[in-house]
């Protein structure tokens, strides 16, 4: 067994500097690297680029490093829910580039198997396709989008081991598992790190192979951004 | 003249049984309350579940369980999970046999726009582009005007475009549109709405062609 348990998020998050790009795992504030965001308040790192489908809410999940003025730049399919997001986005602080949702999934696996370049027929024929390379398959058309580059991906999973191996939890799951392996270094944050030999192989989300640190969260929020609910008859 | 349920209500008659469907917020939402409880279908969302139910009891919700809306919801028996590119390949590769959204402005050639306002606040196009892109079956489902009055259906869109010429049905609160290469086709009307009236609201080419049935709702 190839060993990334590593003893805390300190540890987890070493060699994390100004200007990095950073992939973070997430669909809205589920499944989101809370323990990693937090860390990355912590140590002040600014003028960073980060990938993710949302940009959290003002007080929680990446809106606390844009409190800070620390994001330079977000790459997300959208970003609604945040004012001091809507703030920066205006006054020009911050750099935004939005992408059609599946193309962000899939710039992120183009990196993780070693796919230059993928061609996808979202956003052709609107401006996300501007000034990008198109061509016809079959008679439809299709854009080239290119594999993300990233420094580091930061990830959540619900199980894992010393050995890497991930599991996920329901709606969680989202992007967590196709930016594995997809940055130079991948850390892993989660709910519960088992001892070896207790995940099943056959139920394995993600191979150890496509992460190089694992730690426990120390704690887990998990809020819910909009809380809905039926009556019971 | 139909109000939101309405328009869901007519839009539930096209979800045919074995549909796996796609639905966005907003009035396409209200569709699932709608269907047949005699035929089997699977609701997707993209954020990665198949196979959505209903809203959870106060109580149950679970943060690690939510729809595209960010919403708190539960999953039915049969229901799956998964990451964000296998869901687009839902998508992308056309598994998905009905996708429900809806629209700030349709053409007749079948664009469609609805992710961005210039001059406001842009919140991004989520999954609406990949989804736009790959549908073969796309139902469109919006109010036929606008807060003015001003008509959403179109000669060209004037909006940024989220898809081209993708469009094939629309459905609003005056009448049922297919989406043809000669313009829009009138196909049905809603409860106390003429022709006329239809005409007067749409901008774009309308073609009508001998009796244009009420809709059955």
């Amino acid at each position: 067994m190839i060993n990334k348990k590593v003893a805390n998020v300190q540890e987890a998050l070493k060699g994390v500097s100004n200007n990095m790009t950073f992939m973070l795992g997430g669909f809205g504030l589920s499944g989101i690297p809370e323990n990693s965001i937090a860390e990355l308040v912590n140590l002040g790192v600014n003028g960073l680029t980060c990938i993710s489908n949302n940009a959290g809410v003002d007080d929680f999940g990446l809106g606390l490093l844009l409190q800070k003025k620390q994001i330079k730049k977000m790459v997300s399919s959208y970003v609604g829910e945040n004012d001091e997001f809507e703030r920066q986005m205006l006054s020009g602080e911050l750099d935004v580039e939005l992408i059609p949702q599946g193309t962000l999934a899939e710039r992120c696996r183009a990196a993780q198997a070693g796919f230059p370049a993928i061609y996808t027929p979202a956003g052709y024929g609107t401006e996300v396709s501007e000034g990008k390379e198109t061509r016809e398959f079959d008679g439809k058309m299709y854009v080239l989008e290119h594999a993300f580059k990233a420094d580091f991906a930061f990830v959540k999973a619900w199980k894992g081991d010393a050995a890497g191996n991930l599991i996920f939890k329901g709606t969680a799951r989202n992007f967590n598992p196709n930016m594995c392996g997809a940055a130079k270094i991948t850390v892993a944050e989660v709910e519960e790190l088992v001892p070896l030999g207790e995940l099943d192989p056959n139920q394995i989300h993600i191979p150890g192979i496509f992460v190089q640190r694992i730690f426990q969260g120390e704690v887990y929020e998990k809020r819910i951004e909009q809380r809905t609910v039926r009556q019971r008859d | 003249m139909l109000d939101k349920n309405g328009i869901a209500k007519r839009i539930a008659k096209e979800v045919k049984d074995g549909y796996y469907v796609n639905l966005g917020i907003g009035i396409p939402t209200l569709v699932a309350n709608f269907v047949r409880d005699d035929i089997e279908v699977e609701f997707q969302s993209e954020n990665g579940v198949l196979g959505m139910g209903p809203f959870p009891f106060e109580g149950e919700e679970d943060a690690d369980v939510i729809n595209a809306g960010k919403q708190t919801i539960t999953t039915l028996p049969g229901a799956s999970f998964f990451d964000s590119a296998l869901s687009f390949s839902m998508i992308r590769g056309q598994h998905v046999d009905l996708t429900i959204l809806g629209a700030m402005e349709v053409a007749e050639n079948g664009d469609i726009a609805n992710w961005k306002i210039p001059g406001r606040m842009v919140k991004g196009m989520g999954g609406a582009m990949d989804l736009v892109a790959s549908a073969e079956n796309i139902i469109v489902a919006m109010m036929h005007t606008n807060k003015r009055g001003e008509s959403k259906l179109l000669k060209r869109c004037s909006l940024p475009l989220t898809g081209v010429g993708c469009v094939k049905r629309i459905v609003t609160n005056l009448a049922v549109i297919e989406v043809s290469t000669k313009g829009f086709i009138l196909l049905e009307r809603a409860p106390g709405v003429s022709v006329e009236d239809i005409k007067n609201a749409t901008e774009g080419t309308l073609i009508v062609e001998g009796d244009i049935p009420e809709m059955d709702i």
